[in-house]
């Protein structure tokens, strides 16, 4: 059994003709751009279709690009298929103001801390999970700390001067 | 797994039972880590568990935010600390698989060398410590000596024996010095002989087997859902090693076999490990006899941090020098995932670059974090004391946990 770009890229491609935006190789690794709606069924034909097979979830996090407007919080799938030996990396750029996408953790047993994680660090609503709360930080934590609005240093501080840290 | 306790199918389903409460932890002495378990016990029966982490959050992933990427190398140290070299070199690679710089096959097999080391080391730890839950201390105590070798070879490479913050982008801040060789030779020598024996003594003593066998299974379809990764998948029966899958540091060079087990219970977790540090000895053996000569670093002076002697008697040195330590060094924009077959499981990084001098965003796929999630499922309906052994066999490390 094997998979390579193409053949993925075009199984997807006739099977969700909308929910597609953009493929693009990155370090020989497909990434597969996708409209947030469509993402709880193209997960799920990923795992659950004979070709495709993707039986393994690596990874799932998000990264928060501020000057997207519209489109601030990539929610970022990690997909490896065990038997044919291949990686797959899809998005879902959701907006801040209201970040919503759909649970894997019923596709995925593993994806339900994973996005308690996201939802800790990203503030992003997985609709469906069962469990999500805060899982790494205090629950009575007000912000979202891995979004870019807020400095890792206290930015009132005025005895820090960038000029002197290299910055 | 069903939900069946040792005390037969029936057991579990009369409706009226008060149960008790059960603080398992934060700071336990027997889970080895800053861990929290609230259980719903009947009797000594697990009936329900809750997991509370992140009582050792660090924040990584925003600390690594501000911090160029030679300095991401210490944070990396402190997630699955039993194996701090193994993390190293991985986020080494990371960056050079973004750089695109080519490491020379002297390194390659360096690395290999170090990584096996680090590998046994944390799988010694869990399986002596394991040992030390069900009740025998003695294995621990010959064990912790071997795992003080090793670190005695990591001081002659790095200078720190736990949070080694070992090698450099690119290679490797010195080639294996003579006392490191000489340490290796003695190790190699006389570790097989008292791992054995060691074996002997846990492996099929019969007050060990009866705490260990049936203990904390998982199936193969669970263990695969969940995500499991390294000895913990493996001891499911599935063969999934990230070395043999995307071979990395010419791993492909190396003839080793990929132990698994069938039960996913505490005693196939403990059986993948001990012969999973029988596999990485072949490993050093082949590495370290067929050690190619060549530098012991890749040549990209933008990146990799000079010799001291280097630095204080040429003046590019000097330069390379000032503009690491001072961050003006950018990386290329790109974005790269990178995994490498740390002591537990798949050890991913996931690296954003956006050009700048610190990564926009980095990612740990952490290996523990993700299993432990399923530790409420694999222990309901066992013992406490089952508990125990099946977090121990885990081998849940809690600075990989918290992040």
């Amino acid at each position: 059994m094997t998979l390579n770009n193409d053949i993925v890229l075009s199984r997807l491609q006739e099977k969700f003709a909308d929910g597609i935006l953009e493929a693009y190789i990155n370090f020989d690794q497909l990434n597969i751009e996708i409209v947030p709606a469509f993402a709880a069924e193209i997960l799920r034909f990923l795992k659950e279709d004979e070709e495709m097979g993707f039986n393994y979830l690596t990874d799932l996090t998000a990264v928060h690009m501020p000057e997207q407007a519209g489109k601030e919080i990539g929610v970022v799938y990690h997909l490896h298929n065990l038997y044919a030996n291949y990686r797959l990396r899809l998005k879902a750029w959701i907006p801040e103001a209201d970040p919503v996408i759909s649970t894997a953790s019923g596709i995925w047993l593993g994806a339900n801390w994973m996005e308690r994680e996201t939802y800790d660090n990203f503030g992003v609503r997985f609709d469906g999970h069962p469990d999500l709360r805060r899982i790494l930080n205090v629950d009575h934590m007000e912000i979202f700390p891995l979004l870019k609005q807020y400095p890792l240093e206290d930015s009132s501080r005025d005895d820090k001067d960038d000029r002197f840290f290299g910055r | 797994m069903t939900e069946q306790s040792i005390f037969g199918e029936d057991f579990l389903k009369t409706e009226e039972k008060q149960y008790n409460t059960l603080n398992l932890g934060p700071t336990h002495p027997a889970t080895h880590g800053v861990f929290q378990n609230i259980l719903q016990m009947d009797g000594e029966i697990i009936m329900s568990a809750e997991p509370t982490i992140g009582y050792i959050h660090r924040a990584f992933e925003k600390l690594a935010e501000r911090r160029p990427f030679y300095q991401v190398t210490p944070i990396t140290d402190r997630l699955n600390y039993c194996s701090a070299p193994i993390n190293n070199i991985g986020w080494h690679m990371t960056v050079e698989k973004l750089l695109q710089v080519e490491s020379p096959k002297r390194v390659d097999y360096m690395r290999v060398i170090i990584m096996e080391l680090a590998r046994i080391s944390d799988h010694l730890v869990c399986n002596a410590v394991l040992g030390v839950d069900a009740g025998a201390l003695t294995g621990f105590t010959y064990m912790f000596q071997e795992r003080e070798r090793i670190y005695d070879m990591f001081e002659e490479l790095a200078g720190a024996r736990l949070t080694t913050n070992i090698g450099r982008v690119g290679g490797f801040e010195r080639d294996f010095t003579p006392g490191f060789h000489a340490k290796l030779k003695d190790f190699l020598a006389g570790f097989p002989k008292r791992f054995e024996e060691f074996d002997r003594l846990i492996t099929r003593n019969r007050i060990f087997m009866d705490r260990v066998v049936n203990v904390g299974p998982i199936s193969a379809e669970k263990a695969l859902s969940y995500s499991f990764a390294g000895p913990n998948l493996r001891a499911a029966g599935v063969d999934y090693d990230v070395r043999v899958m995307n071979p990395y540091c010419s791993y492909q060079d190396f003839d080793f076999k990929i132990p698994v087990g069938t039960q996913g219970d505490t005693f196939d977790r403990f059986m993948v490990r001990q012969n999973e540090i029988r596999e990485s000895l072949k490993i050093i053996n082949q590495a370290y006899n067929n050690l190619p000569e060549g530098n012991f670093h890749a040549d990209c002076p933008e990146f990799y941090l000079p010799k001291k002697e280097e630095v204080y008697n040429s003046m590019e040195a000097l330069i390379w020098h000032f503009k690491i330590v001072m961050g003006e060094v950018d990386l290329p924009p790109g974005e790269v995932y990178h995994s490498v077959e740390g002591a537990n499981g798949e050890l991913g990084y996931y690296l954003i670059s956006d050009g700048g001098r610190t990564p926009y965003r980095l990612h740990f796929r952490r290996p523990c974090f993700i299993y432990y999630q399923a530790y409420p499922e694999m222990i309901k309906g066992q013992m406490l004391s089952d508990a125990i052994l099946t977090l121990s066999s885990m081998n849940v490390i809690a600075g990989e946990l918290d992040a």
